[in-house]
C-alpha cells in the first residue's frame, strides 16, 4: 500500500555531493576506466536531473581534493540557466588552487583525498540548512528538505583519517543523515562501507563505469521517502577493520588498551595514548591475577 | 491508568547502529501532528518528546515547536519568560545565552582535561536494578514512577554505550519480593530496552538483599579488568529481606561491587549505608528532569573506580560483516542462517552478534565502530578562539573572511557589520557560532584542519 504518511505534497531533497578530484587517481589509467571529463559529464547530467525532479530540490557540490576541500557549487545561490558554466568555472579554480598547494610532485601510489574534510564540511552545511528549515516547516507546513550526502569517491582510504572519518560518520548517524557512496576505484572502500552501513545509506561499486549516469539516476536520484519502495543494492558485506594508532596500518586483529581503548597492532609495554603500563597480554578473557597496578599520572 | 499512555508496541526507537528509520520517524511525527486535531494529542506528545531526547545534539529540533505544541512535560511555559526593565514579559533570548553557557562549559572542560589525559572508556559491567514493587505505581511522577523510570533507563542505556563502548549492561527487576534477571550482561542496547518495555508491571514488596545476592553471583564471573557496578532505581520505602542484609552488603564490598542508588521517594538508611560501604553514590530524585540528570550522571565512568583498574592489553578481533543473502552456519546457535553475521578473523567461524567471544578460538570479537565511538574522548578538538568585533577594529590587517568555513553562511549581518564568530587556533579558519557548537558537541572534527593535507596528520597525530 503506497500511502504517503506526511502532509507534504512532495519530497524535497538537499543533496550534498562530494566529488573526488584527486589528480593522482584520475591520471592513473590503471585505477579507473573513466576519464575525468567523462566523469564530470555524467555527474552534471545527474545533478540536472535531480534539480528537475522537484523545483525545491537543492544540490551542493563539494570538491574533495588532494590538498584541500572547497564548496564548488550551490544550486540555491546560482542562476538556473548557467548551472554547468558556474560549476565548471568554480571547479577549474579549485583544481588550480589544489595544485598550487601541493608541495611534492611525486606521491607513492595514488595517494588519498581528504574525505574527512569534505564530510565534515558537508555535515556543517546540513546542520545550518536543517536549523533554518525546522523553523520554516512548522511555520508553513510544507517545505522539509531531507538532507543526504553522496560520496563519489575513487581514491583509496587514508588510514590517517580513520578517527576523523569515524567521528563524522557518528555525527551523521546522530543527525539522521544517510551517507550514500559510489566507489569509482578498483578496490572497495572500508570507510565508505562503514559510513553507508552505519548511517543507513546505500553503498554501490558500479561494474560498468561508462554507464555511471544510469547507476546514479536509478540508485542515488530518488529521495529518501521513495527509497522505501525500491529494491536498492544490498551491501556486499562491510569491512570493519580498524587502523592501529602506532603505524596507521589497517588491521583485523589487534591489542586494545583496557583503559582508553586505543588500538595497537602488536603488544606494547606501555600505552602511548594514556600512559598505562600493561601486564601480560590477555588472550583469554577471565584472568585470575588480582594484583593492582596504578596508572601513572602523565 | 498507566497502560493508557504507555504502549509497549510503540514504533521502534532508532537503532543504535542504523538510522534507516530516520525518514519514517520524521514522517511519523508529521502524521501525529495532523492527528492532534482529532483530539489524540497524547500520542503526539510522546513522539515529540522522543524526538527531543534522541536529538540532543541536533539543537533546535524540538525547540522549533511553539509553546502550545510542546509536550506536557514542558508545561512550565512561564519559566521561558523574563521581565524586562519596563516590566514587560519577554521570552528569554535562548541562542546567545546558550552559546555563552556552552563556551563556559567547554572552557572548564578543556582546562580540567589538559592536566590529566583521558582515563575514559574503562570497561564496565553494570547491572541496573529496577524496583517494580507496588510503590512503583505511585503517580507522583506522571504518569507513574515506573513509566518515568523506564523512559530514563532507555535514554541512559543509549548514552551509556555511547560513552563506554566495550562495557556491558544487564537488567534485574524486583517484584513480589523476588529479584529476577531480565537480561544477561550484554552490549546491545536494543535487546535491553525491548526486554524492559515488555515487563512493565508492578506488584508486591521490594527486596534489596535478594537483588544484591543475585547481582553478586553474576558479577563475580566477569574478567578482572572489568569494573563491577550496580545501579538501583528504588521506588519503595522499605525492603523485605530473607536474611541479614548487612552480611550481603559486606560481601559486595569485598567483591568490589560499587553500588549506587537513585531513590524516587525519600532517603532510606539502608540504601545510604549500602552506597557508603561500597563506594557508590546515593541521591533522591525531586522530579522527572532531576531524575534524568541523576541517572545520566552514571553514564561517564566514575573517577573513583579508576584506581581499581588493572591496565591490560586485550587481544581483540574486528570481524567483517558478511554480505546480505549469504547462507552459512553460525557457531553460536549452530543454525544455518541467511545474511548478516560476522566472520572471526582468526578461525573464520561465523557469529551472529557483536560483541562476543568466538566459540571456536576464544578471541574477543568487537565491532570497530563500537570502539571508534569513544575516540573523540582520546583526541579532543581544541576550543576555538573568539573573534569579537572590537579586536577586529583594533587590528585592521586581520581581515575577516566573508563566509563561515564550515557552512558557507555569511559572517556579516544584513547591515554588513561583522557578526561574532570564532577562529580555529590550528588552521586559522573562521566559523559561525552554530558551527562552533556543532563541531565541538557532535562532529568532533575541525573541518578546516581536516581540509588541508599539511595538517592531515593533525587528526591522526595521536602517538607522537
Ligand atoms: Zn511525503
Ligand atoms: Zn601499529
Ligand atoms: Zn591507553
Ligand atoms: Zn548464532
Ligand atoms: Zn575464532
Ligand atoms: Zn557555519
Ligand atoms: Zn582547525
Amino acid at each position: 500500500m503506497l500511502v504517503c504518511l506526511c502532509n507534504c505534497t512532495d519530497d524535497v531533497s538537499l543533496l550534498m555531493v562530494l566529488l573526488d578530484t584527486n589528480p593522482f587517481f584520475w591520471s592513473t589509467s590503471k585505477s579507473t576506466s573513466l576519464s575525468f571529463s567523462n566523469f564530470l559529464s555524467h555527474v552534471l547530467a545527474f545533478l540536472n536531473s535531480v534539480l528537475l525532479l522537484n523545483q525545491f530540490n537543492q544540490v551542493v557540490v563539494i570538491a574533495t581534493g588532494f590538498n584541500t576541500c572547497d564548496y564548488v557549487y550551490d544550486s540555491s545561490s546560482s542562476p538556473t540557466n548557467q548551472r554547468a558554466e558556474t560549476l565548471l568555472r568554480k571547479f577549474e579554480e579549485f583544481v588550480v588552487k589544489d595544485e598550487q598547494l601541493s608541495k611534492e610532485d611525486t606521491v607513492d601510489g595514488i595517494g588519498n583525498s581528504l574525505l574527512s574534510g569534505s564530510l565534515s564540511m558537508a555535515l556543517c552545511c546540513i546542520l545550518k540548512s536543517n536549523s533554518n528549515d525546522i523553523q520554516r516547516v512548522f511555520r508553513s507546513g510544507s517545505l522539509h528538505p531531507q538532507p543526504r550526502i553522496l560520496c563519489l569517491h575513487g581514491s583509496p582510504d587514508g588510514p590517517g583519517q580513520y578517527v576523523a572519518v569515524m567521528n563524522a560518520i557518528f555525527s551523521a548517524q546522530r543527525s539522521m543523515v544517510p551517507i550514500d557512496s559510489c566507489v569509482l576505484g578498483v578496490q572497495h572502500s572500508a570507510f565508505l562501507q562503514q559510513a553507508s552501513y552505519i548511517t543507513g545509506g546505500v553503498y554501490l561499486k558500479p561494474q560498468q563505469l561508462d554507464g555511471l549516469f544510469q547507476y546514479l539516476s536509478t540508485v542515488f536520484g530518488t529521495d529518501l521517502h521513495s527509497r522505501r519502495f525500491l529494491q536498492l543494492p544490498k551491501p556486499v558485506g562491510v569491512d570493519f577493520r580498524a587502523s592501529c594508532f602506532c603505524h596507521k596500518n589497517t588491521i583485523d586483529m589487534g591489542y586494545i588498551c583496557s583503559v582508553c581503548l586505543s588500538i595497537f597492532c602488536k603488544h606494547h609495554k606501555k600505552c602511548s595514548t594514556c600512559g598505562s603500563v600493561f601486564g601480560q597480554a590477555q588472550t583469554n578473557a577471565p584472568s585470575t591475577s588480582n594484583q593492582k597496578r596504578k596508572t601513572p599520572d602523565t | 491508568m498507566s497502560g493508557q499512555t504507555f504502549e509497549p508496541s510503540k514504533p521502534e526507537p532508532p537503532l543504535y547502529y542504523t538510522s534507516k528509520h530516520s525518514s519514517t520517524r520524521r514522517r511519523m511525527n508529521n502524521f501525529e501532528y495532523r492527528e492532534i486535531n482529532n483530539g489524540d494529542g497524547r500520542r503526539f506528545n510522546r513522539e515529540a518528546e522522543e524526538e527531543e531526547d534522541d536529538e540532543e545534539d541536533d539543537e533546535g529540533n524540538g525547540r522549533g515547536l511553539d509553546a502550545w505544541e510542546r509536550a506536557y512535560a514542558d508545561d512550565r511555559s512561564w519559566e521561558a519568560l523574563q521581565e524586562d526593565e519596563s516590566g514587560l514579559l519577554r521570552p528569554i533570548d535562548n541562542k546567545t545565552l546558550y552559546h555563552a553557557q556552552y563556551r563556559r562549559r567547554l572552557r572548564s572542560l578543556s582546562s580540567s582535561s589538559t592536566g590529566s589525559r583521558i582515563q575514559k572508556g574503562l570497561i564496565r559491567y553494570l547491572y541496573i536494578v529496577v524496583d517494580l514493587s507496588r510503590a512503583a505505581a505511585e503517580m507522583d511522577f506522571k504518569p507513574s514512577r515506573m513509566v518515568v523510570v523506564a523512559k530514563q533507563i532507555e535514554a541512559f542505556i543509549r548514552e551509556f554505550f555511547d560513552q563506554n563502548p566495550l562495557s556491558q549492561i544487564g537488567l534485574v527487576t524486583i517484584k513480589d519480593g523476588v529479584a529476577q534477571c531480565l537480561t544477561d550482561l550484554g552490549g546491545s542496547p536494543e535487546s535491553h530496552v525491548k526486554a524492559l518495555m515488555g515487563k512493565l508491571e508492578c506488584s508486591g514488596d521490594s527486596s534489596l538483599q535478594n537483588a544484591l545476592d543475585l547481582v553478586h553471583d553474576y558479577l563475580c564471573q566477569i574478567p578482572s579488568y572489568g569494573h563491577r557496578e550496580v545501579l538501583f532505581l528504588y521506588s519503595a520505602l522499605s525492603t523485605c529481606d530473607p536474611g541479614d542484609i548487612m552480611e550481603t552488603i559486606q560481601k559486595c564490598k569485598k567483591s568490589k561491587i560499587r553500588c549506587s542508588v537513585i531513590g524516587l521517594s525519600a532517603e532510606i538508611f539502608i540504601c545510604k549505608y549500602l552506597c557508603q560501604e561500597t563506594g557508590g553514590s546515593y541521591s533522591i530524585a525531586l522530579d522527572e528532569s532531576h531524575l534524568k540528570d541523576l541517572v545520566l550522571e552514571h553514564a561517564p565512568p566514575p573517577p573513583a573506580i579508576a584506581e581499581f583498574a588493572i591496565a591490560n592489553l586485550i587481544k581483540m578481533g574486528f570481524p567483517q560483516r558478511a554480505a546480505e543473502g549469504v547462507i552459512s552456519i553460525c557457531s553460536c546457535h549452530k543454525e544455518a542462517k541467511v545474511g548478516g553475521g560476522y566472520t572471526c578473523p582468526r578461525c573464520k567461524a561465523r557469529v551472529c552478534e557483536l560483541p562476543t567471544e568466538c566459540r571456536i578460538c576464544g578471541l574477543t570479537l568487537v565491532s570497530s565502530p563500537h570502539l571508534a565511538r569513544s575516540f573523540h574522548h582520546l583526541f579532543p578538538i581544541t576550543p576555538f578562539d573568539d573573534v569579537s568585533p572590537s579586536t577586529l577594529s583594533k587590528n585592521p590587517h586581520h581581515k575577516l573572511p566573508k563566509n563561515c568555513f564550515g557552512c558557507q553562511q555569511s559572517l556579516c549581518d544584513p547591515g554588513n557589520k561583522p557578526c561574532p564568530c570564532v577562529v580555529c587556533p590550528k588552521c586559522k579558519q573562521h566559523f559561525c557560532l552554530d558551527c562552533d557548537i556543532y563541531i565541538h558537541e557532535s562532529l568532533h572534527n575541525c573541518p578546516g584542519c581536516e581540509s588541508f593535507s599539511q595538517s592531515q596528520s593533525v587528526g591522526g597525530s595521536m602517538e607522537e
